[in-house]
């Protein structure tokens, strides 16, 4: 049984000390958010996840879902209290517009929250993330109307929220929709069917508000013609109360590795006269406006990836501690001792410990970003955060939920012949972990996002600004005379000098064989994502040395902190260089194959 | 009706204690603090008086060190209207606690003074009963049940053998045991009106308290380990044991 327990101690550090809590609850319109208040959050959000969302974990993962004849889809045992309770409790709305009864809590302390919510139950996660996607979508484009009559239950969570983007034959190409939106009065009819809605349907509240993409019948071809309609499950009366059944039936759930207790959905829109959906925005801009949301969506999955990534190591570690197997090495007299004693397993925990630090580190900070991004009361501030955030974002994505499956696989690793058994917990969080890597955009796309959006098509004037803040901290850490320091500090050195060799081979080659550096792409990912984490953990051990250096807090964490980060640079960072070669160097066979020679 | 609750922070019940290497007590540096688990049912019980509408305010209070104002939040989070925190850093014993609550309940003049039967750090067991004893008020401890009526509270306690129920003219004096209610989460809306709730700040010599240790601490020990068992010959030998070495049959 895998229990769960906020990483507090690690939590607060990474908020203070590397991702600025006090300068973000500076930020305008933050006025009330003191260091007490979001340690009272955060306590509350542990004691939530721990004891309400984390028992139903394998509860979800062994139950799974079950779709009736009518359409009904229930979860499982314990779901339908949980949530309520979720919604009382008032956690849904913690980021939002205190006008629509959300708390306006920093971006910041809801990625804490959002971390413990995705480690305790990825699955039930899925939920408020959805939602949340959802709200913020009629927040920034729906009509003031369409927010006073929806936001206020979606914000609460008494109703949760769907994205229906895909369809069969449309998936990472959004291009190819065929939903089709006929305009009737001051609604439209909505006909069509979307695959892989997740939360599409389920018994956990009482009315579902969908947002769907949809063809009106003027709309240009391709990604130009899409707009974007809220469907309400049930449609909502004037007053507020819940009217007519609306014309969108859940027709199967798929069987699926992991997140078992997450819906997901395929659902046909208008099987009889249509279903009613409102325009939201304007016409043939839905997909811009997705792209709005793109950002925040594509963040919470890199969360995803950090959350799984924690409870895989938390397992892992008690396993560890546990099992007692084999002599220590230096005593073959003595007795059996627990497996943490032997230095292989202790190496795979490092790395476990030392991916999921620099993960909290690197999400954290980008949170901060958005923070800054979208409150800063200096435009150039402002700016520069939003530039990185763009910049961060498919790093972030692609690099946390590529190494949270590695983390669960590790995870797996340490259990032995007993990680295989499905009794065990621990490969749960490999399932689970594996659709991280795949939704919100594959890392290939994320991998091509960076390289083409965000290296080619600014010149690489973004990773310039980020190159040169690693080499501050690569500075800092050669500056002083401790020798963990500089050994952090060599290996980021060495790290950003490959990352900035990978940046202008691209810049060079870009142009003329787009190809080669396609091919390139993903190591490329890779090695961004090594090099920020390897950033971070340099940033925390000097952190950390300052706090030993002051004598100030615990020691026992800092000097921990400090090993940790020299583990992630050592046996991580180390590898910057041959993901640089592995990046410049893709392209000389990748593509040399004919295809029939496949 | 007016509720006093008194809230103690301690040391996390998840925390592994350690001694300190010098033997004057536990070591609470940089180790996790929360509000003492049976004063949590206590807030929590006082809560449900309120939403009963048999109680109209409820004042929690800590005696201690500045960070119990985080203790304090958090009953105000539960539900607490207000607190009131008597800070020092000086050791407190049950008695000058029970002195600090007794001049607090003399200004605040609550019906009902509600606590945790002890604190999971010394589990004393005392301070509830000092209470009442230097107020001269009826006391109802080890409570499973409070139920208020016509000026009247019904405690229903738990005592060896069973459960006994007690009828206290008020204002009285309740310690909660553990199957009392079951504490609510506590919510994010409440979490951040908690802050801006009351919250004064008094010393020991304000209410004219001496707090000074009346008892002495000579040392502070681990309990010893378990020891290893033996294996016994038959059931005559399992007998003789349990009546001769172990002493209990």
């Amino acid at each position: 049984m895998s229990t769960y327990t906020a990483p507090m101690k690690d939590m607060q550090f990474v908020l203070h000390e590397l991702a600025g809590l006090d300068a973000i609850a500076r930020l305008p319109g933050y006025g009330d958010v003191s260091t007490e208040l979001v340690d009272a959050v955060l306590e509350g959000a542990a004691t939530f996840s721990g004891e309400v969302w984390g028992p139903l974990n394998k509860v979800g993962d062994q139950q799974g879902l079950k779709r009736h004849d009518d359409g009904r889809v229930t979860t499982p045992k314990g779901f339908v209290e949980a949530y309520a309770k979720f919604v009382e409790s008032g956690w849904n709305g913690l980021r939002f517009d205190p006008a629509f009864g959300g708390q306006g809590l920093p971006k910041l302390v809801d990625t804490a929250v959002m971390e413990m919510w995705n480690a305790s139950n990825m699955a039930f996660s899925m939920a408020p993330l959805l939602t949340q996607g959802a709200i913020e979508a009629v927040f920034l484009r729906g009509s003031d109307a369409q927010k006073q009559r929806y936001l206020h239950k979606m914000v609460s969570g008494e109703w949760t929220g769907t994205m229906n983007l895909t369809e069969p034959q449309a998936g990472s190409d959004l291009g190819l929709i065929r939903s089709k939106a006929t305009p009737e009065g001051d609604h439209y009819r909505i006909q069509g069917q979307k695959i892989f809605i997740s939360f599409g349907e389920h018994d956990l509240t009482d009315n579902i508000v969908h947002l769907v993409l949809a063809r009106t019948p003027t709309a240009p071809e391709g990604v130009k013609g899409i707009s974007l309609f809220l469907v309400p499950k049930f449609l909502v009366n004037d007053d507020g109360s819940l009217g007519e059944r609306n014309d969108v039936r859940c027709v199967s759930i798929e069987h699926k590795m992991g997140i078992h207790a997450s819906p997901t959905a395929v659902l046909a829109f208008g099987d009889g006269p249509g279903a009613i959906g409102y325009l939201i925005g304007e016409e043939n801009r839905g997909l811009e406006y997705m792209f709005i949301m793109m950002n925040e969506a594509r963040f919470g999955v890199g969360v995803q990836g950090l959350g799984v990534a924690e409870l895989a190591y938390q397992q892992a570690l008690a396993h560890a501690k546990d099992r007692v197997q084999g002599k220590d090495a230096t005593a073959p007299k003595g007795p059996s001792v627990p497996i943490i004693r032997h230095p292989d397993v202790r190496r795979m925990l490092m790395s476990m410990k030392s991916r999921v630090e620099a993960m909290r580190a690197l999400a954290y900070v980008v949170a901060a970003m958005f923070d800054q991004a979208h409150r800063a009361s200096d435009d150039a501030e402002r700016n520069a955060a939003h530039a990185g955030v763009d910049l961060l974002i498919p790093i972030l994505k692609g690099w946390c939920t590529e190494t949270g499956v590695e983390v669960a696989s590790t995870g797996i690793q340490i259990h032995g012949g007993m990680g295989f058994i499905e009794e065990t917990g621990a490969a749960q969080h490999l399932r689970d972990a594996r659709i991280t890597t795949i939704y919100e955009g594959t890392t290939g796309i994320q991998a091509n996002d960076l390289i083409g959006r965000k290296v080619l098509r600014d010149g690489g004037r973004s990773m310039q600004a980020l190159l040169s803040q690693i080499d501050a901290v690569c500075e800092q850490l050669e500056a002083g005379d401790d020798a963990q320091l500089h050994a952090i500090g060599a290996r980021l050195r060495e790290g950003s000098k490959s990352l900035a060799d990978s940046v202008r081979w691209i810049l060079a080659t870009g142009m003329q064989d787009l190809n080669a550096v396609l091919a390139g792409a993903v190591p490329f990912l890779h090695l961004c994502g090594v090099v920020c984490g390897g950033w971070q953990m340099g940033r925390a051990a000097l952190a950390a040395q300052r706090k030993l250096a002051a004598g100030d807090g615990d020691a026992a964490f800092y000097r921990a902190k400090v090993a940790t980060a020299r583990f992630f640079a050592d046996q991580d960072l180390s590898r910057a260089r041959g993901l640089a070669e592995a990046t410049m160097h893709a392209g000389a066979s990748t593509m040399a194959l004919a295809e029939e020679q496949f | 009706m007016k509720i006093l609750v008194a809230v103690k922070r301690v040391v996390d019940y998840n925390v592994k204690v350690r001694v300190k290497a010098d033997g004057t007590g536990v070591d609470i540096a940089n180790v996790k603090m929360s509000m003492n688990p049976f004063d949590e049912i206590a807030v929590e019980e006082a809560v449900r008086l309120k939403e009963k509408g048999v109680a109209s305010e409820i004042v929690a209070v800590s005696c201690g060190v500045a960070q119990c104002q985080e203790t304090l939040r958090t009953a105000m989070a539960i539900g607490a209207d207000r607190g009131i925190l008597v800070e020092t850093g000086d050791e407190l014993q049950p008695l000058a606690v029970a002195k600090l609550l007794k001049a607090l309940v003399e200004q605040e003049k609550p019906a009902l003074v509600i606590l945790g039967k002890q604190a999971i750090d010394d589990d004393c067991n005392q301070t509830g009963q000092m209470l009442a004893a230097l107020l001269g008020r009826p006391q109802g401890t080890f409570a499973s049940k409070v139920e208020v009526e016509d000026g009247r509270v019904r405690v229903t306690r738990e005592v060896d053998g069973g459960l006994e129920t007690v009828s206290l003219a008020t204002p009285a004096v309740v310690t909660t045991d553990l199957r009392l209610n079951e504490p609510r989460y506590v919510t994010l809306p409440n979490i951040m009106k908690a802050k801006k709730k009351p919250l004064a700040v008094l010393k020991p010599a304000d209410l004219g308290v001496d707090v000074a240790p009346r008892l002495e601490t000579l040392s502070v020990r681990e309990p010893s380990g378990r020891k290893a068992g033996v294996k016994v010959a038959d059931v005559a030998a399992l007998v003789d044991k349990l009546k001769n070495e172990a002493k209990v049959i």
